[in-house]
């Protein structure tokens, strides 16, 4: 019998696929994401794990993920109910059924304890996200959802090979060739190395693709910038957080049989390439989904190089997680009502958002101001800790980049929004009618309030989660 | 003799690899991608000898998806969409020939320069899987149409397969019932999106689906 968390929100999808009400739909949504929610916080409050057997557990690392998916989704099926609602002329039911669906394939990715089913969880994540990008159903979203599936499909077909090609190494260390993280990490001095250096690449290129590291990202300026803002949100926040969860176990598995030093090498030189070319694509960058499609790549390379510098940095890096997730989901969900509002999300036709949309518009700027490492918001305290990580590994190459690197996307990020946000509404905003209302802001808001939260002072609770966490993933590196 | 027989579904394999770079018609790439469907099945019984529930399940899931359903599911999305009956390759079909059967060679070198656990299986069907890979990609990046680049995955796709029969104990049926599924449903969702693609652009050539490139910097 699965968990609560994946039976739920699977379930509830088909429910709300055979729901002949259009107006229902969201609702239902947003009632199973908080029954979701519900379910994992007592899940994560209660000290013993739960799960079936070996393939299905909830151990530390996996309640953070499981935490972060499920106040990310509460927050953006909230803001799907109003959305939906400005939005009536479109069906609805495939948009409502694949959100609960990819609410509950991702929650199979943070109990995966087998590395087969982590990787159908990432799989099932790629394919029921992609009618979502489709929702608007113009030849811009076909052509950025056709990008998504192929190159998303080509990465996760090579992270099943390097799957097996760990599975094989484990094979030839002597045994079983166990996929269980438990087994393969008990095992892990067995493992022949050139197997497992082969099969860490194809998972590393694999995985990275679903998170858009450099040189896979190029799907994602497209899809992200043609998926409604809510669907940006839970690509961004939730997708890319269970591609880099699986990531950090296959570093820990990579580092317990001896080749840490390779899968660093590689985590570090990918993420700062990924930060460099995400910083120049963002400058004189137009379109405001794009930029954050961009700011998306750039933290994920923020992540890469946490995950490469060793079990210090775990700490920080699941840090960077949380705050990159939550931080994500504000801007999102705020760029969304920013393009109903004007009809269009380049600097072209939107200027002056801060007056026509005085909540999302100061929410935006915040968020802006957040992701780009601004004090006192979380993401300046996650990317302090991975900076003194790295200088306290005598990486001062490493550390230098990542701060020089973080300055231009700043200001590449910082010019769009203010050329969009300051100044008198341009002429595209007074045809449209969208005004902010409860279910469109308020998401967005407590997102913005616990990633402030995060950067003034760490709850006790979630501190401890991190904690316990990192000290899962980080042992044996 | 069971060794010979694995030797010939290898090599029946292989051949069926570079028929599919070769050839000039997409239905007789969508035949081959079947064919290799037929393939894998066999070869997970020559495989793993004895006949039980979970080798005939398995095999008889292989020769109907990938052998049946799929290839189906293509030459509907074929007849729906109205696509001229050529490939369009971006290199040629000589050079993508040649380059799947260099392909070919460099994968049985690596087959011969890795590590194996035993010496039946795994000498054929490592360099078979990672042949197959290497031309299911070239077929991936060197396609221009549509369902080429879908053709390309699915080839991709039987390669792991060959590479995942070496882990038959270690992947219980669950797993591989769901890279099965997976494949299934990833192939659908491409069809209608296909589909829509033919709707809205009246052809189905990805070098026409290029709107959304950077626009150059302005001021």
């Amino acid at each position: 019998m699965p968990p609560l968390p994946i039976l739920l929100p699977l379930a509830m999808a088909v429910v709300v696929f055979l729901t002949p009400s259009k107006r229902w739909r969201p609702r239902l949504v947003a009632a199973a994401a908080a029954a979701h929610l519900a379910a994992t916080l007592a899940t994560v409050g209660a000290p013993a794990p739960a799960g079936v057997g070996g393939w299905l557990r909830l151990d530390a690392p996996g309640r953070l993920l499981l935490l972060v998916v499920s106040v990310l989704f509460a927050s953006c099926a909230v803001y799907s109910m109003g959305y939906l609602r400005y939005r009536v002329e479109r069906a609805n039911r495939r948009f409502c059924a694949c959100m609960l669906a990819a609410l509950g394939t991702m929650s199979v990715v943070s109990y995966a304890q087998h590395l087969g089913l982590l990787w159908v969880g990432i799989e099932a994540t790629t394919l029921v996200t992609a009618p979502l990008i489709y929702f608007n159903r113009t030849a811009r979203s076909i052509e950025a959802t056709w990008k998504y599936l192929v190159i998303s499909s080509v990465g996760i077909a090579l992270a099943l090979l390097g799957s097996f090609f760990v599975g094989y190494a484990a094979l030839l260390g002597g045994g079983e060739a166990s996929l269980l993280f438990t087994d393969l990490l008990a095992g892990a001095d067995g493992l022949s190395r050139p197997w497992l250096r082969a099969g860490f690449t194809l998972l590393l290129v694999g995985y990275g693709t679903k998170m858009g590291l450099v040189p896979m990202h190029t799907w994602k300026p497209d899809a992200y910038g043609e998926a409604p803002g809510v669907v940006g949100a839970v690509l961004s926040g939730g997708l890319t957080s269970c591609a880099f969860f699986a990531l950090l176990r296959l570093t820990q598995i990579a580092a317990a049989a001896g080749e840490g030093a390779f899968a660093n090498g590689l985590l570090v030189a990918i993420g700062l390439a990924s930060m460099a070319i995400a910083g120049a694509l963002m400058l004189g960058q137009r379109d405001l989904k794009r930029m954050l499609a961009y700011s998306s790549v750039e933290h994920m390379g923020i992540l890469a190089i946490a995950g490469g510098l060793g079990a210090s940095a775990t700490f920080p890096a699941l840090l960077h997680l949380v705050n990159n997730a939550f931080g994500k989901g504000v801007l999102f969900l705020c760029v969304g009502n920013v393009h109903r509002a004007f009809g269009g999300k380049t600097t072209g036709e939107v200027r002056g958002a801060m007056r026509r949309l005085p909540f999302s518009g100061t929410l935006f700027l915040l968020g802006i101001f957040a992701i780009t490492g601004s004090p006192p918001f979380g993401p300046f305290v996650s990317e302090l800790l991975i900076l003194s990580s790295a200088f306290a590994a005598g990486r001062w190459l490493v550390g230098g980049l990542f701060l020089v690197f973080l300055f231009v996307a700043f200001a590449g990020m910082g010019a769009t929004s203010l050329a969009a946000l300051q100044g008198r509404p341009s002429p595209g905003a007074r045809n449209s009618t969208y005004r902010d209302s409860f279910t469109t802001f308020a998401p967005a808001l407590v997102l913005l309030a616990l990633v402030l939260v995060f950067g003034l002072h760490l709850p006790g609770p979630l501190r401890a989660l991190l904690e316990a966490a990192a000290s899962a993933l980080g042992a044996g590196r | 003799m069971s060794s010979s027989l694995l030797s010939s579904l290898v090599a029946a394999l292989m051949l069926v690899n570079l028929v599919a770079l070769g050839t000039s018609r997409i239905r007789t790439v969508v035949r081959a991608v079947a064919i290799q469907g037929v393939l894998l099945g066999l070869l997970v019984v020559a495989a793993h000898g004895g006949l039980s529930y979970r080798v005939l399940a398995l095999a008889g899931a292989s020769v109907v998806l990938k052998g049946g359903v799929i290839p189906a599911i293509l030459f509907r999305a074929l007849r729906q969409v109205a696509v001229k009956r050529e490939v369009e390759p971006s290199i040629g079909l000589l050079p993508s020939l040649l380059l799947g059967a260099f392909a070919t060679a460099l994968a049985v070198a690596a087959g011969n320069q890795l590590p194996l656990a035993e010496t039946r299986l795994a000498p054929l069907l490592v360099p078979a899987s990672l042949a197959t890979v290497t031309i299911g990609f070239i077929l991936l990046t060197t396609r221009r149409k549509a369902i080429s680049q879908v053709l390309g995955y699915l080839v991709l796709e039987n390669g792991i397969f060959v590479f995942g029969l070496l882990l038959v104990e270690a992947t219980p049926f669950l797993v591989e019932a769901g890279v099965l599924l997976d494949l299934f449903v990833g192939i659908f969702v491409l069809s209608i999106i296909i589909h829509h693609i033919n709707r809205e652009f009246a052809s189905l050539d990805t070098r026409r689906l290029s709107l959304l490139k950077e626009e150059p910097l302005e001021q």
